[in-house]
């Protein structure tokens, strides 16, 4: 095994991609560039962060977290979010019924008994806390691939500070693994879904809606030629999972006290417990099914307590929290300086993604040519569980080959920092329908770091002959565009009709805003260079690559495609 | 990396118009404008592209040209350490049932990787020998029903390819075992390097892997350590299943199964405890003569001396400082005794040299008054010559020896009795008034 520090050597490495969650954790390695996530010994891809000792006998994942309800004391829960950081700046709450941390000089720690009986229970701090649960997932990766496990990529929330990072490398490091690199965990996510094999390199803009189980991240990232820019971030600690459990905790505990008519179970520490662990296996099997049982044995004073609820009733109780994820995703876009048109993709990854109603509202929210990447809306999706894992093992298999300097090279801010053009570049060309209108084609879009390099076939004139190439900068803006007066007084009486319709489930002002029609249109820019290409055949197409030099200078060449010959040029660096 | 796909547009180019002129069809006219510093987050196969581009200052070209000659390259490779060894004559007349015997790796051209073959190898080389070897070839050459080659293939296949069977063979390999050097070795050779490569291949046998390796002669105490600390608590997986009996399979006699199947049992435990054994002693035989192990030993053993040895310096310095010093002190007082000596003696010396002259400045001053005719005139009476000598004699007594000296100074040389006179009479005189003589006193020389 590699001791503490140490660097094992690009040949010897075995490794893995580690998520390394509030809640819970995964691993994951490629086998053959397909990444797969690794279940423990207990069978769990998603292994609850979660660390709990009994008489001397440390528990980790899903054993430790049944715990909760019997040692609450003696388990430590929700501590990644403390890794790297002074005890001023921590949210206790989610620590409430579990081991509470306290201020140790500063450093957040835990007072746990984690010896035999009879012995002083033992202070540990965050970082001691997660080498340790670290060291359990490592060995369980280790029993699954038979070999021991040296090196991770781990991924990180896009907030994570310098501190927290150092903070979490130490961690590693202590428990014998070499990080490779922490990536931001959008870019895993995309990264998962950009290396499957039947994925094409495209140009596009991507929004990372990573919903956990205590909060939510969401990312606008620019994905050109398979480089990947986050334009906007948010994080948000008020619509997550864990109050989509409060829903179900809430609504079970008034129908308890209805029935059985006795104290508040939530009062009780023990109590509350059985029904937080009860209302999240209840919220998974919703994702699944239409309906869903609720039981616990003995909740309080020894009184039983099985229910049902359906999936309708559970998403109108938890409509607040959905309707705050959807606001909280249209705010990033807004932060990014987009629109809705111009998101592409929308990749739902975390274990609340599974919740079909937020893929459903995220459907409703972005125009029909944005794909919503969801198990409830994508029969392709990836389990948005096991993304991050999935796409941090790849690049794990990616840079495993390189000698830890070649790794801190390549991702030093001198490579990684570079300039992303303002405006698309494209060439001019003349709408179909109408020869003397001209339009913006794109060919490198907006936001893409140079040096960059684009190719587009684009038709020739209907006859053939010379043509002309324009290169120009294009600009984006929306175009909105309400619906004729004439057309609405003729529908004005069916209209009513709609409104009341309507009104049962949406304000009427949204139905005014879907009537407006909203499209995005290209803008000719200032002209950057033009070209000829002559004697071009009939229905032939031409050929344009557009190069944009780390300077900002332009190579534009185009040629007849099948033709001999064909222009080059050089346009300077402003 | 390229961009695999160029972006399709439906709408056509527009039309040359009239009278467009450019150099070369060329014409750049403006420039693009500002852009915006971001960082692209450093993931995925095209960032890592994009990295070796930027590290290497290539241009996309470039970069397509390396790329797709490194890629050529690894083709090639992987061809080239295709197994070619030249097959043995004796290999090809083997009897296939006698496959206990024959050497798996040597069968499949593999004898120079063996244990370290990997399994894409042994695939590979494999393939190689049956399109070589194939009975239907053989038939198609003319050779009917030699299939004896094939089925030693097919065998060695089958063992090599099954990892349980692999390790039972690699166990019994004998030919992967390099031998522990010869004194003669030894002394011609690399201690280390010999030593280095015997451990190295019996490393092939340890179920923990990494295994230390034995190092060179610049190894640390700790790495030394490791070695023999994981050397003699060696956990091996090798087994002699392979060397077994064939224990019979007919059913009709039990006891015979049973007896044979004991015995392979002992003899699987006996051959273990000789490896043991011999591990054991091979151990002992390379510590024996590791000089590192001397030289840590005296590196210890040298502390520990050193240490004491300080003591007893220190002890024995601070024995000749005290006797230093009391010598220096013993001198000291001699050398001031003799001084005190010298000094008692010129003392006296000088003592006596006073008195003498003193004497002699008395016969100065009683031989000026006898030069002055005792003042008389005329022959001096006796009367005179008494009161003059007395008084001399009181002067004299009166004044200390270095006024003697000066008066006998003024006095020396003078013979005119008037002369004798005045000075005796101003030593007088002076004495009275030092009030050393009293008025009237010393009158004869007043």
């Amino acid at each position: 095994m590699a001791e503490t520090g140490s660097r094992p050597a690009p040949g010897d490495r075995t490794v893995i991609g580690l998520v390394f969650g509030n809640s819970n954790s995964s691993i994951a390695y490629t086998l053959d560039e397909k990444a797969e996530v690794i279940a423990n010994e207990d069978g769990d891809r998603q292994i609850p962060t979660v660390l709990s000792y009994v008489d001397g006998d440390e528990y980790y994942g899903q054993q430790a977290k049944a715990f909760l309800v019997r040692n609450p004391k003696n388990t430590i829960a929700y501590f990644k979010e403390f890794v790297g950081q002074d005890f001023k700046s921590i949210d206790p709450t989610h620590n409430h019924a579990s081991a509470h941390p306290h201020d140790v000089d500063g450093v957040v720690s835990f007072t746990v008994n984690d010896k035999e009986e009879a012995v002083e229970p033992s202070t540990l701090s965050v970082s001691e806390v997660t080498t340790r649960y670290l060291r359990r997932l490592i060995t369980a990766a280790s029993e699954y691939l038979g070999k021991t496990v040296t090196s991770a990529v781990i991924t990180v929330p896009t907030d994570f500070t310098d501190k927290q990072k150092a903070a979490l490398i130490k961690a590693a490091n202590d428990a014998d693994l070499e990080v490779l690199q922490l990536i931001a965990e959008p870019v895993a996510a995309i990264l998962a879904y950009d290396a499957r094999p039947e994925a094409t390199v495209e140009d596009k803009i991507v929004v990372v809606a990573d919903l956990g189980d205590t909060r939510s991240d969401v990312a606008v990232v620019a994905s050109r030629g398979g480089m990947y820019t986050i334009l906007a971030t948010s994080h948000d600690y008020e619509f997550a999972g864990c109050h989509l459990d409060q829903v179900l905790i809430d609504h079970f505990a008034k129908e308890f006290i209805k029935k059985h008519n006795t104290t508040d179970p939530r009062e009780n520490a023990r109590s509350l417990a059985k029904l937080k662990l009860e209302a999240e296996s209840t919220k998974k099997a919703l994702s699944l099914g239409t309906n869903a049982s609720f039981s616990i044995e003995s909740l309080i004073e020894g009184i039983d307590f099985t229910s049902t609820i359906n999936r309708l009733r559970y998403e109108m109780s938890a409509r607040k929290v959905f309707e705050g994820i959807n606001r909280l995703i249209e705010a990033v876009v807004k932060k990014a300086d987009l629109d809705v048109l111009d998101i592409d993709e929308v990749i739902l990854s975390g274990g609340t993604s599974h919740t079909p109603r937020i893929a459903n509202n995220l459907a409703a929210l972005f125009p029909e040519s944005t794909t919503i990447v969801a198990p409830a809306t994508c029969a392709t999706a990836i389990n948005p569980s096991e993304l991050l894992a999935r796409g941090a093992a790849l690049q794990a298999s990616l840079i495993q080959e390189y000698d830890a300097e070649d790794i801190d090279q390549s991702t030093h801010p001198a490579v990684s920092t570079v300039k992303h053009i303002a405006n698309a570049l494209g060439v001019v060309t003349l709408a179909a329908d109408d020869a003397s209108s001209e339009s913006f084609t794109p060919i490198v879009p907006a936001e893409t770091a140079v040096p960059a390099r684009r190719v587009a076939r684009i038709a020739g004139p209907k006859n053939g002959g010379d043509v002309l190439i324009r290169v120009v900068e294009g600009g984006a803006h929306i175009k909105v565009t309400k619906p004729e007066p004439k057309q609405k007084a003729e529908t004005n009486g069916a209209k009513d009709e709609d409104d009341s319709d309507d009104s049962d489930d949406d304000s009427s002002d949204e139905d005014d805003e879907e009537e407006e029609k909203r499209e995005k249109v290209w803008r000719i820019g200032n002209t950057v260079a033009e070209a000829a290409v002559r004697d071009v055949k009939k229905g032939s197409q031409v050929e344009v690559t557009l190069t944009v030099n780390a300077d900002l200078s332009v190579i534009v060449t185009a040629r007849e495609i099948g033709g001999k010959g064909g222009v080059r040029g050089v346009v300077k660096a402003p | 990396m390229i961009m695999a796909t160029a972006t399709l547009a439906t709408q056509p180019l527009p039309v040359l118009p009239e009278g467009w002129a450019g150099e070369k069809d060329f014409n750049p006219i403006g420039s693009l404008s500002a852009a915006t510093q971001r960082t692209i987050e450093p993931v995925g196969p095209h960032f890592l592209a994009h990295a070796r581009r930027a590290r290497h200052k290539r241009t996309f070209s470039e970069d397509d040209r390396i790329q797709a000659q490194e890629a050529a390259k690894k083709v090639e490779s992987t061809n080239d350490d295709e197994i070619s060894e030249p097959e043995d004559p004796m290999d090809l007349q083997r009897d296939a049932k006698d496959w206990k015997s024959q050497d798996h790796y040597q069968v499949l051209g593999l004898s120079k990787y063996r244990y370290k073959a990997t399994e894409e190898q042994i695939k590979r080389a494999h393939r190689k020998k049956v399109l070589k070897h194939h009975p239907d070839k053989k038939a198609a050459a003319g050779v009917t029903d030699d299939d004896n080659f094939f089925k030693c293939i097919q065998k060695a296949h089958e063992v090599l390819m099954d990892p349980v069977k692999r390790r039972q063979f690699d166990s019994v390999d004998e030919k992967a075992d390099v031998d522990p050097p010869s004194k003669k070795q030894l002394a011609k050779g690399n201690y280390y390097k010999l030593w280095g490569s015997v451990f190295k291949s019996e490393g092939r046998f340890s179920k923990t892997t990494p295994v230390p390796e034995f190092g060179d002669e610049n190894a640390t105490k700790e790495q030394v350590d490791e070695f023999y600390n994981f050397w003699y608590n060696f956990d091996s997986w090798r087994t002699f299943e392979y060397l077994d009996e064939d224990v019979p399979d007919d059913n009709e006699n039990r006891d015979q199964k049973r007896h044979v199947e004991r015995k392979n049992t002992n003899a699987r435990k006996k051959k273990k405890a000789e490896d043991n054994a011999r591990l054991r002693k091979l151990l002992d035989d390379a510590s024996a003569g590791d000089e590192r192990i001397k030289k840590f030993r005296q590196e210890a053993n040298a502390a520990k001396n050193k240490r004491r040895l300080e003591k007893e310096a220190a002890e024995k310095r601070a024995l000749e400082e005290a006797k230093a010093k009391k010598e220096a002190e013993e001198r000291a007082a001699q050398e001031a005794e003799a001084a005190a000596k010298a000094e008692r003696e010129a003392q006296k010396k000088a003592k006596e040299s006073a008195k003498n002259a003193v004497k002699k400045n008395k016969r100065v001053l009683k031989g000026s008054v006898k030069e002055a005719n005792y003042f008389a005139s005329g022959a001096a009476s006796a009367a005179d010559v008494d009161a003059v000598l007395g008084d001399v004699e009181l002067v004299q007594g009166k004044i200390d020896p270095e006024e003697i000296a000066a008066l006998a100074g003024k006095l020396n040389g003078l013979t005119v009795a008037d002369e004798i006179k005045s000075v005796w009479s101003a030593e007088v005189k002076r004495l009275v008034e030092a009030g050393k003589l009293k008025e009237g006193d010393a009158k004869s020389l007043a």
